[in-house]
């Protein structure tokens, strides 16, 4: 079985009468990218604060490493990065690398591989304040890097950054997935989660809605979108299929579900059979994006 | 040591910091030039190392008071560093990268004894040169009695910046923290008057300098009482005049333990704050 590097028990937040978090219990495991998702003000930066050590839960509790560890000597182990890039203005980059180095009692021997990956071993010597957002960022993700951690936690990486930057820190991150580092990356840009992650935990106002595989979570049989010049007779033909769940019109075309296996090929053979020719026809699978604006609104 | 050095990295790195630490240092050695103001205003001739204000013991005393006042200095970079802190929100990402609470606060404790300890050593070595140049004693026993200045001047530093330490952790902001700290002394000064105008008639049995030497900055300044009045010179001219003083200049262990204690709460406190809060 996988290790759990994380494991969280009925954690809670409450500010008032406000339930920020609600008895969340999820569990990390090793080997696994995770995507957190959930709309703003889900709960997803105050659960991610609690395991960092910046928030105290108003109940429930969290585990690292199976309890063999506290939780700042997990910290040491993993990196984080949150909201947004936090280091000393005054420092150089690699000042404040070194600085991370000591706190996180690791080597500094990584910091020109992780400065080179995040293409920024060249301004090494300029003062942070001196970056603009987009290298602000992935300095952070170099300072999460430093210590080879075994656990990545991304909050919004790409929030603010323009689409260059967002394109560079994409890159990065499935860069970092390919050598195997676990990560849990917490989003609200769902295509971003989709690309990348292989499990996904779904929060809403604090509870948790979803935990599983992507693949499950999009586990429909997909759509056909179709047109024709003759769209009522279309309609009308497509009824009487078993396979076909419902249909529904959309910009001139009819988006059609399926609730059972059907071949593009099938439906071609179908239509040409009772005569009926298609200007149009596609079939698609929903993307994560629909299949979380489902989950959520129901 | 580690949690020292990411302390004095962090001190270091910073232009201010560095500036303010390196004219501190360099003020405690110009005190060696007041040794050579002559002052001659026609006839009178007037020469501070002349007055007797570096003859062993009362050099002890006399430096220790003075060189106290330069305090300031660092507890401006305490507040600013702890207030940087929260501005910066790398108060956040430290924790976040694996030091704890405790050990965060250590980081601050440590960067302050490490300095005490060092404006105490500067202050032994720059009055025992200053003594060796112009103390008309020199005798080896005279030369090291009274030294409990020193400790009460490690004290009094320690006891001052814990003081700034929990008031910049409980405002966050440096301007603000070191506002709290001119309101206080404000403050205390008030209670004073207060207490000396009403106090007895409440309470019959106990009087204002009674009550006041538990006030925080009060018991600080009461380590070392002020060095002047004690100079043979003013001494002098106060016998003429009929004044004479009788005052005990010496360092009370009562006044210590009011200030350790006191030192024990902010930190204890500054701790609460640390831990209650969220970030």
């Amino acid at each position: 079985m996988e290790k759990t590097l994380l494991q969280l028990d009925q954690l809670s937040k409450h500010y008032g009468k406000l339930k920020a978090v609600d008895q969340l219990s999820i569990s990390i495991k090793k080997g696994n990218i995770y995507g957190l998702l959930g709309p703003n003000g889900s709960g997803k930066s105050t659960t991610l604060g609690m395991i960092l050590n910046v928030i105290n839960p108003t109940s429930g509790s969290f585990q690292w490493y199976e309890g063999t560890h506290t939780t700042h000597q997990a910290l040491k182990k993993i990196g984080a990065i949150i909201e947004r890039p936090n280091f000393y203005p005054y420092m150089t980059a690699l000042q404040n690398l070194t600085l991370i180095c000591k706190i996180k009692q690791c080597s500094t021997e990584n910091i020109q591989e992780k400065l080179e990956l995040v293409g920024l071993w060249d301004r090494r010597h300029s003062k942070f304040k001196t970056y603009s957002l987009g290298m602000k960022q992935r300095l952070a993700i170099a300072a999460a890097l430093v210590n080879n951690p075994e656990l990545l936690i991304l909050d919004e990486p790409t929030n603010g950054l323009d689409p260059e930057g967002i394109h560079q820190i994409r890159k990065l991150i499935f860069k970092i997935a390919e050598g195997g580092t676990t990560i849990l990356l917490a989003s609200h840009l769902l295509d971003e989660v989709e690309k990348v992650c292989n499990q996904v935990i779904v929060l809403k106002n604090g509870v948790k809605f979803y935990q599983g595989p992507v693949d499950a979570i999009s586990q429909t049989f997909g759509f056909f979108e179709l047109s024709s010049k003759n769209l009522l007779k279309l309609k009308a033909f497509l009824k009487d299929i078993p396979q076909i769940q419902s249909i529904r019109e959309e910009k001139g075309s009819l988006i059609v579900s399926l609730n059972a296996e059907m071949e593009a090929e099938e439906l071609s053979l179908k239509l040409a059979a009772a005569n009926i020719f298609v200007t149009h026809m596609v079939k698609k699978m929903p993307s994560l994006e629909d299949q979380f604006l489902t989950l959520t609104q129901s | 040591m580690r949690l020292l050095s990411i302390e004095l990295y962090k001190i270091w790195h910073n232009r201010t910091s560095r500036f303010l630490i390196l004219s501190y240092f360099i003020l405690i050695f110009s005190i060696s030039i007041l040794s050579t103001i002559n002052v001659e205003i026609g006839p009178i001739k007037f020469n501070l190392a002349e007055q007797g204000i570096f003859n062993f013991p009362y050099i002890w005393h006399f430096n220790t008071f003075m060189i106290a006042l330069l305090k300031i200095f660092f507890a401006i970079i305490i507040v600013a560093m702890v207030g940087n802190e929260y501005s910066y929100n790398t108060l956040k990402q430290n924790l976040i990268d694996g030091l704890s609470k405790a050990d965060f606060l250590k980081t601050k404790l440590y960067a302050i004894l490490a300095f005490v300890l060092t404006s105490t050593l500067l202050v032994f070595v720059v009055s025992l040169i200053l003594g060796g140049i112009y103390s008309d004693y020199n005798e080896f026993p005279i030369i090291f009695s009274d030294l409990e200045y020193l400790f009460a001047y490690a004290v009094k530093l320690f006891g001052f910046f814990t003081f700034c330490l929990f008031l910049s952790i409980l405002i966050k902001r440096s301007a603000f923290a070191l506002g709290l700290l001119a309101l206080w002394q404000v403050a205390e000064g008030i209670a004073y008057g207060l207490m000396k105008w009403k106090l007895s008639d409440f309470i019959p049995q106990l009087s204002a300098e009674q009550v006041i030497v538990y006030f925080p900055l009060n018991a600080l300044s009461n380590l070392i009482k002020e060095p002047f009045t004690r100079l043979s010179a003013i001494q002098n001219i106060a016998d003429q005049i009929g004044e004479g003083f009788t005052k005990d200049y010496g360092i009370s262990v009562f006044n210590l333990t009011i200030v350790l204690l006191w030192s024990a709460l902010f930190i204890w406190g500054s701790y609460g704050l640390l831990k209650r809060r969220d970030l």
